[in-house]
């Protein structure tokens, strides 16, 4: 029995050429080298996200801005104590203070407070979705017992970065679709070219009783072949590129780039891309070269 | 000997064919062929003979009229029933039209690998086929190295090897020297003795003579000349005992 997808290798001399004999291959591997790496920048941007938002956008830092030493540190643990209190707070983290050190010498110096400079304290809270949803009530409690306490949201200023995340993504997407709306068209121009260089053994096989059917498989294998062999190279050379990229975002050091890496599940997704492609290229093959027929009686 | 029952195979009537927008290449066509009848397509060049051919075999489909095949209305037929019919005609084209990178074995196989036969059914007929023509020493030859008549075999055995109903043949000895086209038409004549029904084109008269049994139509200028009779030299009773009466 003939699968609608397969031809016997009588049925494959039918038609001439060798499989890596035209640019179809190639057109293939170009255009799935880009494909897949459009769809890593996605999947790497979409990881960034979540692992940003995720972490952070439910927490907030309260700041208490206070010059005398030691109200600062009362309204700290005031406001520490007030926060773990608090419904929905699922964690409260004091910032020690060499960290908040570190963090500002690069402005006012390694000296810091010894030179009478204010340095405020920092606490770090995780909050539950709803309980970040009522965040003022929350602020109010906060300043309640520390009237110096500041409350910084950081959803609030993750926003910006979300936002261009999520249209990073939307663009590595929109590539991902062109890309794959050029391979389509290219598999079309490519049979049309087929069908044309072909016509007096289509025409001599329609008159013997060849069905549309059996003459689309003869077109559609050979293309499912290019389009096997050129997304093999395409992913291959996208798969070099990505590992040698990573290799160089891992030396910047960047917390922000080092989170825009590849899970298994997108490097899995990025393995189905080739075989979609073939799927999709034999489709497009078999629809077209049934399209062409059916203007022949 | 029991007669045999000529049945209607083949029905034109009032058929026209326009290529476009231009002047009728057929006028008003209309003729009958029975069953295992042997018919001369005769006519000048240019007089729509092989139009009428291709109306036959089903490359083109009238502008008007009625064409029954096999008693049925192939003009009306749906696109994805034609094939079905198409197996039942072996064509033998002008120019061949043999698969230039495929072998002569692959060629005459041809039909039977489109009607689905299994491929280690293939070679005990298409190897009969190949020695009922004579190339049976040159079954892995491709068609250019074939000469003429060597690929009007080919032609044949791969419009035959099918066991068509009808065999259509156009100007199958344009292309060949008096003795092969002596040689055709015997092997055209066994063919129909096996029940196929022939139908050659040709502006050759002398091969008119050269089959007794033959019947035929002439037409010019793409109405058949006589189209009361078209049928002329009814087949003789030697061939079936019962004498067949000429339709129009």
């Amino acid at each position: 029995m003939t699968l609608p997808f397969t031809a016997s290798p009588a049925e494959r001399r039918l038609l001439t050429e060798g499989r890596l004999s035209g640019p179809m291959p190639w057109v293939i591997a170009i255009m799935m080298f880009l494909t897949v790496l459009a769809a890593a920048g996605g999947l790497a941007l979409n990881h960034a996200a979540q692992n940003v938002t995720g972490s952070i956008a439910q927490r907030i830092t309260v700041q208490i801005v206070e010059a005398n030493p030691d109200l600062r540190e009362q309204q700290t643990r005031a406001a520490m104590t007030a926060l773990s209190a608090m419904e929905g707070v699922t964690e409260v983290t004091r910032v020690p203070d060499a960290e908040i050190a570190a963090l500002i010498e690069p402005w006012i110096g390694a000296a810091g407070e010894e030179e009478g400079i204010p340095v405020p304290t920092m606490i770090d809270a995780d909050l539950s979705e709803e309980a970040h949803d009522r965040l003022d009530l929350v602020e109010e409690a906060i300043v309640a017992v520390a009237p110096a306490a500041r409350v910084d949201d950081h959803a609030q200023f993750l926003a910006p970065l979300a936002g261009l995340i999520g249209s990073l993504t939307w663009l590595a997407l929109a590539l991902v679709l062109l890309t794959a709306s050029a391979l389509a068209a290219s598999v079309i121009l490519a049979v049309r070219a087929a069908l044309n260089t072909h016509r007096g053994t289509i025409e001599v096989l329609h008159l013997m009783g060849a069905t549309d059917i059996q003459i689309a498989r003869l077109f559609q294998r050979r293309i499912a072949l290019d389009a096997l062999l050129g997304g093999a190279v395409g992913f291959l050379c996208a798969v070099i590129v990505l590992l040698l990229l990573g290799q160089r975002i891992g030396a910047v050091g960047s917390e922000l780039l080092g989170s825009a890496t590849l899970p298994l599940g997108a490097w899995l997704i990025l393995l189905l891309l080739p075989i979609i492609g073939a799927i999709v290229s034999t489709l497009v093959a078999r629809f077209t070269v049934i399209g062409v027929l059916k203007k022949m009686l | 000997m029991a007669a045999r029952m000529a049945t209607t195979i083949v029905q034109f009537e009032n058929v026209g064919l326009r290529y476009g927008t231009g002047a009728e290449t057929l006028s008003d066509v209309s003729f009958s062929l029975d069953g295992g009848g042997f018919y001369f397509l005769t006519g000048p060049s240019g007089a729509g003979k092989t139009s009428l051919l291709k109306l036959l075999y089903l490359a083109l489909r009238p502008s008007r009229g009625l064409i029954r095949l096999f008693d049925e209305d192939v003009v009306t037929l749906p696109r994805d029933r034609l094939p079905g019919f198409r197996r039942r005609i072996g064509v033998v084209f002008q120019d061949f039209r043999l698969v230039p990178h495929l072998s002569a074995f692959d060629n005459i196989a041809l039909p039977l690998r489109v009607a689905g036969v299994e491929e280690e059914e293939l070679a005990t007929p298409v190897n009969e086929m190949l020695a009922w023509v004579g190339l049976s020493d040159r079954a892995s030859a491709r068609p250019a190295t074939l000469s003429g008549g060597e690929q009007q075999r080919v032609a044949i055995a791969r419009a035959v090897i099918g066991r068509p109903e009808i065999l259509i043949a156009d100007e199958p000895t344009g292309n060949v020297d008096p003795e092969m086209a002596a040689r055709l038409l015997h092997l055209f004549d066994a063919l129909n003795k096996l029940g196929t029904t022939l139908v050659v084109a040709t502006h050759d008269i002398h091969l008119l003579s050269r089959v007794s049994s033959a019947q035929m139509m002439r037409l010019e200028a793409g109405r058949l000349s006589d189209p009361t009779g078209a049928l002329k030299n009814p087949p003789r009773e030697s061939r079936g005992g019962k004498r067949r009466k000429p339709r129009a």
